[in-house]
Formats: structure tokens, C-alpha cells, sequence
């Protein structure tokens, strides 16, 4: 392996002021977006009291959960003390703060106060896990950045292993905490379960690595840089094994749920039942996001780089597709408040079968400005300083590349 | 030198007279205060107390809704200025109380029951909301100081009974014992208001009115209260036992 050597993106092309044309467009109908609810109230959402969190929620839980998985790449190489992964820390580090920041604005913007953030950000009720986790995003913030010192600067370099140990572990905490967002609700069928934060972060690890692949490979291609086939096949096949991951995470909570007769009645709802929730596990997950990208990175096709792209874009919808069933869907069944009753009528839609939800162009576009902040933010941060590796091509990053061309 | 002998008493005299004027400006308002605050010295809220329901479904009348208005008309809620048309879609809109109607899976028997925020001792509500907004009063009363309140919803997804709504909409005609705002969340707080004034909640209050007598209310602590004596009589039930909250309202007859 030959001395990594890093350099700021020229970022003076055509392509890269309309990449970040575009990525402004997006934050900007964001902005406009989180104007409009906010001024109108949710109303004018696709929200109401029966689903009262949406699709800025499962843009949010993905950015977030994208967040600390993206900060694997850099882990990888610094705790498990993987060569090839070394030269990709700095930009596996910056992209976790800025998906994380991403996700947090839309979280904060589709509050129904956000101008009370000052409250949430200074009274704590520790009992929340809410409130543990601003503290863990945060810090997590906090504490990535300083990781990317310790790599970026020399006389701090000695405190690198250590930053990257802590921001290690820092971030399984972290997506502990947002799995348990769900997992600490007992009152619903579709939440109460411990399995939710171990899924989230393997979840974590498998979005977080198809964004960082589709990153490096778009940079990589823009910039003119060479990126070696050797480092794409590593990554393509973690990849791969992240996906069976969270197939069989996802297999245990569902076969787990079966086995409880309480549960059997969400499990009918989301496995077997007629509304979109459904078809979206089924083709949206299992099949798009799950056996689809497996296939792809694990048959010829996987030495193809065009289908890896496809398969990682293929994860990110099977990520959502999972997301989507589990906030929206989780809600969508009616609560089991009276148990051996049927519910005849009721003055607030209890005897409904599910809750219908169609969210609003405002809704998706406030998360889709998440997603620009997040990229804008790693583009702008490539331009000022140095997180592109110059080349990752096999001679940088291939520890055997050397003997194997010495033969 | 002569200046120090002789100080200039303007000033002394300016002073002097100013808060003469000054007292006599800002005593009347302080005995006013005193005579505004007469026999109105705010009572700490104690665990001496447990407010609580019992609703006996077998008097509670399938159609009667009176409950609800009377909620309604109590807070407000769901009503606009000069008769203007609510922006909320009926499923964004706020619910305190509503009626439900059940029908036993096996014996097919029907019955009729309002359902509120069930005042959990142990209230998921309170445990998730990071702010602490949403809380439980010493006395069990579970409500939302909308001063604090973010609008996250999180309570809404932690509570068991869906007791909870969000204010989609601006709200303009507020009750002064009662705040609410756009984008806060609020629930049932068993009319707090009244309750501290040693009234019953409107939605009691309705009942009776109507003759039905399905609500009792009173101190779930105070073994003589009309709601222990009658908790004593007959067996009755907390909503998801299962969860073991240790609601403060109780049903009879399911």
C-alpha cells in the first residue's frame, strides 16, 4: 500500500454548480415546505391524530439511521484496524454529521413547535428516550468532528484510535436509542419489542454502506478520480451481507410476533392484509430492497458497477419501504384497547380497520430537503478540505496489491 | 468648600417627594392585590388525594353523546370564530372524550362507553415526552403544560388509549382556564379547573344532567368517597390491565 495522500475537490465544473443547483432547489422547497405547515398547522399534512407521525418521520429515522451507519466505513478501518477501509474515514465521518444533521432539521421542522426547540434543548425528562437521544445526536456530532481532527491533524493523531473507538461505540448507542424509540412503546402491537434497536442498527450498517458506495462512486466518477475494483468488491460484498442481516432480523421479530397470540392480529395486518402497507413489505423490502440487491451483488452481475449503484439505490427503498411499515404502519392499525370486543362505532374512528394515510407533497419535499442538506453538505465539505483520498485505486488501498504484482 | 457646607437640597427634596408620590401611587395597588388574593391563597397540590372515575357502562346510554358536548363546550374545542368551517379534517380534529360502542366477540352482548384519558399512575405519556410537558399532577390528574410542549407527538404514539390530539390548526377562542395553541398536543385533564375548585368535571356533571348517573366521580383515596363506596360494591375493571398502569378511571360491566 502506498502513502494516502488527500486533496480538496476542484469542484469549477459545470456538473458540480448544477449538482449543487439542484441540491439548493431541494433544501429550498424544504425550507418552503416546513414554511407552510408550520404558518397553516398540520392540517394542511397528511398527518391527523391516528397517524400522527408521517413521512417527514421516515425521512428523518432513515437520515438518522443512515448516519450511523455511514460512520462504519471509517470504523471498520480504525477499531477493526482494516487498511482498506483507512483511507475512506475522513469521508465516511463527515458524511455521518451531515445525514445526521439532515434528518434532524426535518424532525425539528415538522415539530409542532419548532420555534420551542430552545425548551427541548435545555429541560430534559430523562425518562424520555427522546430526550436521550438529543443527547446522543449531539454528542455524536460533537464527538465524529473530532474524530475527523484527529485524522485531518498530526498533532492530534494520537488520540485517533481513541476518537474513533468512542465515536464507534457512541453510535451503536445512538441507534439503540432510535430503535428504542419504538421499542419502548408498549402499548402497540407493532412496536414493544427489544429486537428493534438490534435491527435498527443493522439496518444502519446496511443503508449507511449503500449511500457511502453510491457517494464514492459518484465522486470518484466527477472528479475524474480512480477508484480500484479491488475496494468496490469489498464494499459491494459487506454490503451484501448487511442485507441478509436485516432480512433475518427482520424474519426473527415477525416469526417472534407470530408465535404471541396478542400479535397476531398487526401480523395479519402487514403480512397478509389488503392495504398498501402490505405490498410494500413484500415488494417494497423483501423483494426490492432484500432479494433483489442480493442477487444483483452476489451473481456476475455484481462485477458490474453500474449494478452495484443499482443495488445500493435498491437497499436505500428497501430501507424506507422497512421504515414506512413500521412508523406509518405500526400506526395504522387501530389500537387494542378492549380486548374480546369488536369495536361497532366510535365517535374517533376506533372501529375503522386501519387508518389510511397519503402524505403530502409538503411532507415529502421537507424530507427531501433533509436529504439536500445532507449532500450539500458533504460536497461543500470535500471542496474546503481535504477528505477525498487522491486516488483509491487498488495500489492505494489493496494491502495485497503489492505481492500480488510482484509475482 | 461652601457647597459641602451647604449641599444642594433639590435633589434631597426631588427624591423625598418622589417616593412619597410613589408610595402613594403603589399602595393602593398592593392593598388591591391583597383584596384580589382574599381567600384565593393557591392550595399545594398533595398525594393526600387521587382523583379518579368509576363509568358504569350498564347506565351509560348507547346515542347519548352528552358527555362529549359538554367536554366540548367546556373547552372550546372544535369550535371557530364566527361560524366559520374547521380546517381540520374530522380525524385531525381534537377529542378529549368520544363514545365508543362494543360488542362482546363471544356472547355478542353490546354495551356503550365513554372514553377518556385514563389518568395512568404509571402514564407512558409522561415517561416519553422529552420536555416533560406532558406530566402527572400529585393529586393523578395526567395533563399537558402547553407551555412546554414541542409538538413532537411521541405521547400520542405511547399512549394506550389514543387519548391524545394535536391542535392542527390556529385556535382563536381560547378559554381562559384553558390554554391551547396550534401546534401543542392536549388530552382530557379531567377538568382540572373545576376539580380545583372542588367541582366535578363537565363531562360528570353532564351525565347526571341527563339522569343517567354513568360517571362517578370523587377521591379514589378517600374510602367514604361516592367513587370508593360505590369501586367496593361491585367488581370493575382498568382499561389494558395488562399493561398495569394503574388507571384512575375504572369501568363496570366489561
Amino acid at each position: 500500500m502506498s502513502k494516502i495522500r488527500y486533496s480538496e475537490i476542484d469542484g469549477n465544473s459545470k456538473g458540480f454548480y448544477l449538482v449543487l443547483v439542484i441540491l439548493a432547489g431541494m433544501i429550498g422547497l424544504g425550507g418552503l415546505s416546513a414554511l407552510y405547515m408550520e404558518h397553516n398547522g398540520h392540517w394542511v399534512s397528511g398527518m391527523d391524530n391516528q397517524i400522527a407521525w408521517g413521512m417527514p418521520h421516515v425521512f428523518a429515522i432513515l437520515l438518522i439511521v443512515a448516519a450511523s451507519g455511514a460512520l462504519n466505513i471509517a470504523s471498520i478501518g480504525t477499531v477493526f484496524n482494516k487498511h482498506a477501509y483507512k483511507p475512506l474515514a475522513r469521508l465516511s465521518a463527515i458524511l455521518a454529521i451531515a445525514l445526521l444533521l439532515g434528518g434532524l432539521l426535518v424532525l425539528v421542522l415538522d415539530l409542532g413547535r419548532p420555534d420551542r426547540l430552545i425548551v427541548a434543548m435545555t429541560v430534559y425528562n430523562l425518562t424520555s428516550i427522546f430526550a436521550w437521544n438529543i443527547l446522543l445526536y449531539v454528542g455524536f456530532m460533537g464527538i465524529v468532528a473530532v474524530y475527523i481532527w484527529t485524522m485531518m491533524d498530526r498533532s492530534v493523531s494520537r488520540y485517533y484510535k481513541f476518537m474513533g473507538t468512542f465515536a464507534f461505540v457512541w453510535r451503536l448507542v445512538l441507534t439503540t436509542g432510535t430503535g428504542s424509540i419504538f421499542g419502548f412503546l408498549v402499548a402497540r402491537s407493532a412496536y414493544d419489542a427489544a429486537i428493534l434497536a438490534p435491527t435498527f442498527i443493522i439496518f444502519s450498517f446496511s443503508i449507511g454502506l449503500a449511500i457511502f458506495l453510491l457517494l464514492i462512486m459518484a465522486l470518484y466518477s466527477g472528479t475524474g478520480r480512480e477508484l480500484g475494483d479491488a475496494l468496490v468488491k469489498r464494499l459491494k460484498n459487506l454490503l451484501g451481507v448487511f442485507i441478509a442481516a436485516s432480512l433475518y432480523m427482520v424474519l426473527v421479530f415477525h416469526i417472534t410476533n407470530l408465535y404471541a397470540a396478542e400479535h397476531h392480529a398487526f401480523e395479519k395486518f402487514i403480512l397478509t392484509g389488503d392495504s398498501i402497507h402490505t405490498t410494500i413489505f413484500w415488494i417494497g423490502f423483501v423483494v426490492l430492497g432484500g432479494l433483489l440487491p442480493l442477487a444483483l451483488l452476489y451473481s456476475k452481475l455484481g462485477n458490474s458497477r453500474i449494478m452495484i449503484a443499482i443495488a445500493s439505490v435498491l437497499v436505500i427503498i428497501g430501507t424506507a419501504s422497512y421504515l414506512y411499515t413500521t412508523i406509518i404502519g405500526g400506526q395504522a392499525i387501530p389500537l387494542e384497547i378492549f380486548p374480546g370486543y369488536e369495536v361497532i362505532s366510535s365517535t374517533f374512528g376506533d372501529a375503522e380497520k386501519y387508518y389510511a394515510y397519503t402524505p403530502t407533497i409538503a411532507e415529502i419535499l421537507l424530507g427531501l430537503g433533509g436529504v439536500g442538506i445532507a449532500l450539500i453538505m458533504v460536497i461543500l465539505a470535500c471542496k474546503v478540505l481535504r477528505f477525498l483520498p487522491n486516488s483509491l485505486s487498488d495500489a492505494v488501498t489493496d494491502p495485497h496489491y503489492k505481492a500480488t504484482t510482484a509475482k | 468648600m461652601s457647597k459641602q457646607n451647604h449641599p444642594d437640597k433639590s435633589r434631597r427634596n426631588f427624591i423625598t417627594a418622589g417616593a412619597a408620590v410613589a408610595t402613594l401611587g403603589l399602595a393602593p395597588g398592593v392593598k388591591f392585590i391583597d383584596v384580589a388574593n382574599a381567600g384565593n391563597e393557591p392550595k399545594a397540590v398533595t398525594s393526600e388525594k387521587r382523583w379518579g372515575m368509576l363509568i358504569d357502562t350498564n347506565k351509560c346510554a348507547e346515542g347519548c353523546n352528552d358527555c362529549v358536548t359538554a367536554c366540548d363546550k367546556e373547552f372550546g374545542l372544535n369550535e371557530t370564530v364566527d361560524g366559520q368551517k374547521l380546517k381540520s379534517r374530522p380525524e385531525q380534529q381534537t377529542h378529549y372524550i368520544r363514545k365508543v360502542k362494543l360488542k362482546n366477540k363471544k356472547t355478542g352482548h353490546t354495551l356503550s362507553l365513554p372514553l377518556l384519558c385514563q389518568h395512568c399512575e404509571s402514564p407512558p405519556c409522561v415517561d416519553v415526552c422529552p420536555t416533560g410537558a406532558s406530566m402527572r399532577r400529585a393529586d393523578g390528574i395526567v395533563k399537558v403544560d402547553m407551555h412546554t410542549c414541542i409538538g413532537c407527538r411521541y405521547c400520542m404514539l405511547a399512549c394506550p388509549y389514543k387519548a391524545r390530539s394535536f391542535i392542527h390548526e390556529p385556535i382563536e377562542n381560547q378559554k381562559p382556564y384553558a390554554p391551547r395553541g396550534q401546534g401543542c398536543v392536549e388530552s382530557c385533564n379531567l377538568c382540572v379547573h373545576r376539580v380545583d375548585e372542588g367541582r366535578e368535571p363537565a363531562c360528570v356533571e353532564a351525565c347526571n344532567k341527563s339522569n343517567h348517573k354513568a360517571i362517578y366521580f370523587g377521591d379514589l383515596k378517600d374510602q367514604n368517597s361516592v367513587v370508593s363506596k360505590e369501586m367496593k360494591k361491585q367488581a370493575s375493571t382498568q382499561l389494558r390491565d395488562d399493561l398495569r398502569l394503574n388507571t384512575g378511571v375504572r369501568y363496570r360491566g366489561i
